[in-house]
């Protein structure tokens, strides 16, 4: 290999293009601070700005309250983690059962339509209350009476449904090529489901799948109605005993800081290599 | 070649013997009455445009397509009675697609050694080896763990016929095997091909590669409007085709610069 120098031309596109940089970089900067001012001026000379700022943003009441609110966080990351793991594996039944063919799996599949149209119409905050104070109300043996398990049965329910359509849709957007592939080896339909097209189908759909887990996090706030102390019912309690807003504020931050990391697990998993639908392999290990 | 093994011996019933074979999509006639007898250890080449049922044509036999009538029979045996369980028909039969169609999400060696594995329930470890062996003998055994993507197309394709002939397929079907690749990545499939006619292997191949059919086929038939136009040897159909419609293919394959 010859030695390269970059010739006067190319001296002077990589000048241009760094002066381009730096200035692009100072427009930038100056247009964000003077939004920035202009937003928290606009706050803060409001007439109300004061009394808002004692009842919503008073850092002691926010120390103060932390502990419980935080407590109740971890309920939250409980609920959320077990709902989540429950919604996924009931998600991918339903998934897989209205793509099975013959009139053997008719009621299976008219089963899992019916079930998808159901709770996907629902308000989930009627799921809520209609298991939540419903199922106890029919006194059978072994119904729980616990309002985090109720609430957490509720959100499986709702969520299974979302969850269900986003996995059909990883599945159909399986090229035929793929089963016609896999059934010309000799694969049976169901092999061929649980060898080639799920793990591809599973791959494409984690972004939109997040998307959902971040929303079942927060919806897992809802539980609080049926009377579980989580972070939301915690920063209520906080709320009416200080008289003082700034515990749900606590919480609402909390809650953002929960959500980050998830998106960042998930950028950095669909790097890697042989993943299906990023351009993996060759240029992974570059991006 | 294994392929010596199976075959039923000194049996004078052709391995592939289609008869009367229909298939329609809709209004659209894509196989009408169509003869085909494929003996042991023979190549038989479909040539015809695009459309003519060639692909149509093979993805029948390997019961991806249910026949509208006639009859298709492997070794004798009809497979086109709904009583017959197609998946195991499908495991005797390799079959090789125009687009590669290999798994994405699985390594070279998992993609071989995934139907002995799940089909004829081959052990993992004997079956990477056999897997092994293939991916030598298609010349790739070293990049038994990358990932397709990581192939050339040619390279892909090669892959795609080690799993093939991984199950020890009795017969291969191979659609337009060619037709993706880039012009200098032709030759090393073609090649492979010739080379697994020469270890025996039974094979129907689709394509449009005129001097691959004239060095290899032992039959080649002319496919127009789903049916078989003309068929006989190499240099009766491709020099001098007694049918105008042949007589037209070919001059305009030869236009276009591939015979």
């Amino acid at each position: 290999m010859t030695a390269w120098t970059p010739s006067a031309q190319q001296r002077d596109r990589l000048a241009f293009r760094q002066r381009r940089a730096l200035r692009s970089g100072a427009v930038a900067a100056a247009s964000t601070v003077a939004v920035t001012a202009a937003a928290v001026l606009a706050l803060t000379s409001s007439p109300g700005w004061p009394r808002v700022r004692r009842s919503f943003f008073d850092l002691d009441v926010a120390r103060e309250s932390l502990p419980a609110v935080a407590q109740g966080l971890w309920l939250n990351v409980r609920v959320m983690a077990g709902c989540a793991a429950l919604i996924l594996i009931l998600a991918l039944a339903l998934a897989v059962a209205r793509t099975l063919r013959g009139p053997v799996f008719f009621p299976l599949r008219a089963f899992a339509t019916g079930y998808v149209d159901v709770f996907r119409g629902m308000p989930l905050i009627l799921v809520l209350l209609l298991v939540g104070f419903g199922l106890p109300g029919l006194r059978l043996q072994g119904i729980p009476a616990s309002a985090v398990l109720l609430g957490g049965l509720a959100l499986v329910l709702t969520y299974s449904a979302y969850v269900a359509e986003v996995f059909r849709a990883g599945i159909e957007s399986v090229h035929p090529s793929q089963i016609a592939a896999a059934r010309s080896l000799g694969l049976t339909r169901s092999q061929a489901m649980r060898t080639v097209v799920l793990p591809q189908a599973v791959r494409r759909v984690v972004p939109p799948l997040l998307n959902d887990l971040v929303a079942l996090q927060k919806d897992s706030g809802l539980i609080s109605i049926l009377g579980a102390i989580d972070a939301v019912r915690a920063a209520q309690i906080e709320t009416s005993q200080y008289a003082n807003f700034t515990p749900y504020v606590v919480a609402g931050v909390l809650f953002v800081l929960l959500t980050i990391p998830l998106t960042r697990v998930t950028d950095a998993l669909s790097r890697r290599s042989g993943w299906v639908g990023s351009q993996s392999g060759l240029a992974g290990g570059a991006l | 070649m294994s392929a010596d093994e199976v075959t039923p011996s000194g049996s004078a019933v052709p391995l592939l013997r289609l008869r009367g074979v229909r298939k329609a999509f809709g209004a659209n006639v894509v196989l009408d009455d169509v003869d085909v007898d494929v003996a042991d250890h023979r190549v038989v080449v479909l040539i015809g445009s695009s459309g003519s049922g060639k692909s149509t044509l093979l993805r029948c036999v390997n019961l991806l397509e249910m026949v509208d009538d006639g009859v298709i029979e492997l070794g004798g045996r009809d497979i086109t009675d709904p009583r017959v369980d197609a998946n195991a028909v499908r495991a005797q039969i390799g079959m090789v697609f125009q687009s590669f169609n290999l798994f994405p999400h699985m390594r070279v060696l998992d993609n071989v050694t995934l139907a002995p594995r799940l089909v004829h329930g081959v052990p993992r470890a004997q079956a990477q080896e056999r897997a092994m062996e293939m991916l030598e003998r298609v010349g790739l055994a070293e990049k038994a763990r990358a990932f397709p993507d990581e192939l050339s197309g040619g390279q892909q394709q090669r892959v795609a016929i080690a799993r093939a002939l991984a199950g020890g397929p009795r017969l291969m079907l191979l659609d337009e095997v060619t037709s993706a690749l880039d012009p200098e990545l032709v030759g090393e499939v073609l090649d492979l091909l010739g080379e697994l006619k020469n270890d025996g292997l039974t094979m129907v191949v689709a394509t449009h590669e005129m001097a691959f059919a004239r060095n290899v086929a032992d039959e080649v038939c002319f496919l127009h409007d789903g049916r078989v136009h003309e068929r006989g040897t190499p240099e009766q159909v491709l020099r001098s085709p007694h049918r105008r419609r042949t007589q037209e293919f070919l001059r305009r394959i030869t236009e276009a610069g591939r015979l």
